[in-house]
């Protein structure tokens, strides 16, 4: 599973980073990133599934390979 | 937070309302006690109702229209964010303050461009890394706090004793006042927000001496910067030139207006629902790891902050044509229970997983300080329900809730059952 932030949408709510900061990094504007280049470790993709489910903005998206 | 330009309410405030889809009243008494059913009714059968009361406004109760309004940017415009207009008798004493302290208060009443770099001013503040930093803080305050509530009760008052006792101190600290000040503080704080909503005379007051308080606080920072908000505002730049002292103490004082009477109306609703559901109590007191998901469903349930929006261009949403001058009165809390998006949306699930709630609401006005808010309301429940036994509001229904712009319990007698 590869994920990924659009950073047009993305407004620093930082749900995504308080939900799976093993996910998601924040720079000082509160704007989210992948980490991992968006690769999700094998048994994190619920915690994926609840980062996108719960952006206000709908910022976060699964990567169709 | 509230609107500082003056203009004329409507005369019809305290009428009964007949009609809530073409005459609501967002200061009625029974709306703020319990709005949820009158949101209900309103998104089946009008879902953006209007009303003449307090100036005229368009009201949504639709998840899906309150963001696409959110969105709307800037046709809908954040000049004049204040859901209730100034009475006429505080008029003239208005007009004054915006003669000393400008009509703005740069990002929460700006748009693009202008918004931006002011946000971008004070994110760094807010980030979840800084806020880290004011966690310890934080915690040493909320157990001082109960400490004297175990000393004064049995019999305390939620709001005034708690809630309301927290965010004025940490926006203190992060500001950089002594500490042995922020009592002080803190009362000419209460004093804007509590007294100064009715009374623009005494609002005025409080202003002036923060203002002058402020000043004094950059006058001793400009040789020796210290490590607090005031001094890195003093270093901060926008497009290049550093910010005027006026610019300086406006940033700090719109941290005021927005951080500290949301926080603790949020602070006294999740003491509110605890202290009024013995069931949730005992689960949160078995299961304190239900915290996470608890605060974002109480924030989704309670949200405390509305805000407005000015129509600048005629624009058309779910077939209503708005003209330019119209308010829009921006509902969150009433999206945060739209039964399309959230399942049982009129109850709390203290575990709900799925929980899109825009009560720091939603674009790029998207709460500064919602790191923040979230750390506070954290830590205070948390220390409550380390510290507290059991407890109980004494008599829901006696409790008074603020309305208009920020809902919240004002007033809450509470028993603290053990300590
Ligand atoms: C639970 C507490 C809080 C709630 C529910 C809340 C809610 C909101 C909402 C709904 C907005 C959006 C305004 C709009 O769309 O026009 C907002 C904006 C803002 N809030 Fe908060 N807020 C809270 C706490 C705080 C705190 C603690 C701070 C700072 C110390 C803060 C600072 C701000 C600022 C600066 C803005 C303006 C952002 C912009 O216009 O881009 N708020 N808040
Ligand atoms: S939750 Fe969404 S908007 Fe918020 S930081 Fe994450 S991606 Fe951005």
């Amino acid at each position: 599973m590869r994920i990924c932030v659009d950073p047009d949408k993305c407004e620093g709510h930082n749900r995504c980073f308080s939900l799976a900061p093993e996910l998601f990094e924040v720079d000082e504007f509160g704007i989210a990133s992948t980490k991992n280049n968006g690769e999700v470790p094998k048994g994190m993709e619920d915690k994926a599934d609840l980062a996108i489910a719960n952006c206000p903005e709908f910022a976060i998206s699964i990567l169709e390979d | 937070m509230s609107d500082r330009k003056p203009s004329i309410p409507n005369s019809r405030e305290g009428c009964p309302v007949h009609d809530w889809a073409t005459d609501y009243d967002v200061m009625d008494p029974i709306y703020n006690s319990d709005p949820g059913p009158i949101w209900q009714d309103l998104r089946e059968r009008c879902p953006i109702a209007h009303s003449e009361r307090w100036g005229g406004s368009w009201m949504p109760t639709r998840y899906e229209d309150v963001r696409e309004m959110a969105r709307a940017v800037p046709t809908l415009s954040s000049r004049a964010p204040g859901v209730i207009p100034p009475s006429p008798e505080m008029r003239e004493i208005l007009i004054q303050e915006v003669k000393e302290f400008g009509a703005e208060l740069p990002p929460i009443s700006a748009d693009p461009p202008l918004h931006k770099p002011f946000k971008q001013l004070i994110l760094p503040l807010f980030s979840p890394k800084a806020v880290d930093t004011y966690r310890p803080f934080t915690e040493q305050l909320a157990n001082s706090l109960i400490d004297q509530i175990i000393q004064k009760g049995p019999e305390v008052d939620g709001a005034t004793d708690y809630a309301q006792q927290l965010p004025p101190r940490v926006i203190a600290h992060i500001i950089g006042i002594d500490e042995a000040r922020a009592d002080e503080f803190t009362e000419w704080v209460r004093g804007i927000l509590e007294q100064g909503q009715a009374d623009a005379e005494i609002r005025l007051k409080y202003r002036r001496i923060i203002r002058d308080f402020f000043q004094e606080m950059i006058i001793e920072r400009r040789n020796t910067p210290r490590d607090d908000a005031i001094s890195r505002l003093m270093e901060a730049e926008i497009e290049g030139e550093k910010l005027s002292d006026y610019t300086i103490i406006g940033v700090c004082f719109l941290l005021l207006v927005a951080g500290i009477d949301t926080t603790w109306s949020s602070i006294g609703s999740a003491l509110f629902h605890f202290g009024t559901n013995p069931e949730h109590r005992k689960r949160i007191y078995a299961e304190p790891n239900l915290f996470t998901t608890a605060i974002e469903e109480l924030l989704r349930f309670y949200s405390p902050v509305k805000m407005a929006r000015r129509v600048l261009e005629p624009i058309k949403f779910g077939g209503i044509e708005m003209q330019p001058g119209d308010k829009v009165i921006m509902n969150f809390p009433a999206a945060n229970r739209d039964p399309q998006i959230f399942d049982r949306a009129e109850e709390v699930v203290l575990d709900r997983k799925q929980n899109r709630h825009i009560a720091f609401g939603v674009g790029i006005h998207r709460c500064a300080g919602s790191n923040l808010a979230r750390m506070e309301m954290d830590i205070a429940l948390r220390v409550w329900f380390n510290r507290i036994k059991d407890f109980e509001v004494i008599q829901p229904k006696n409790v008074i809730w603020s309305g208009g712009q920020v809902r919240g319990p004002r007033v809450m007698p509470m028993k603290i059952l053990g300590a």
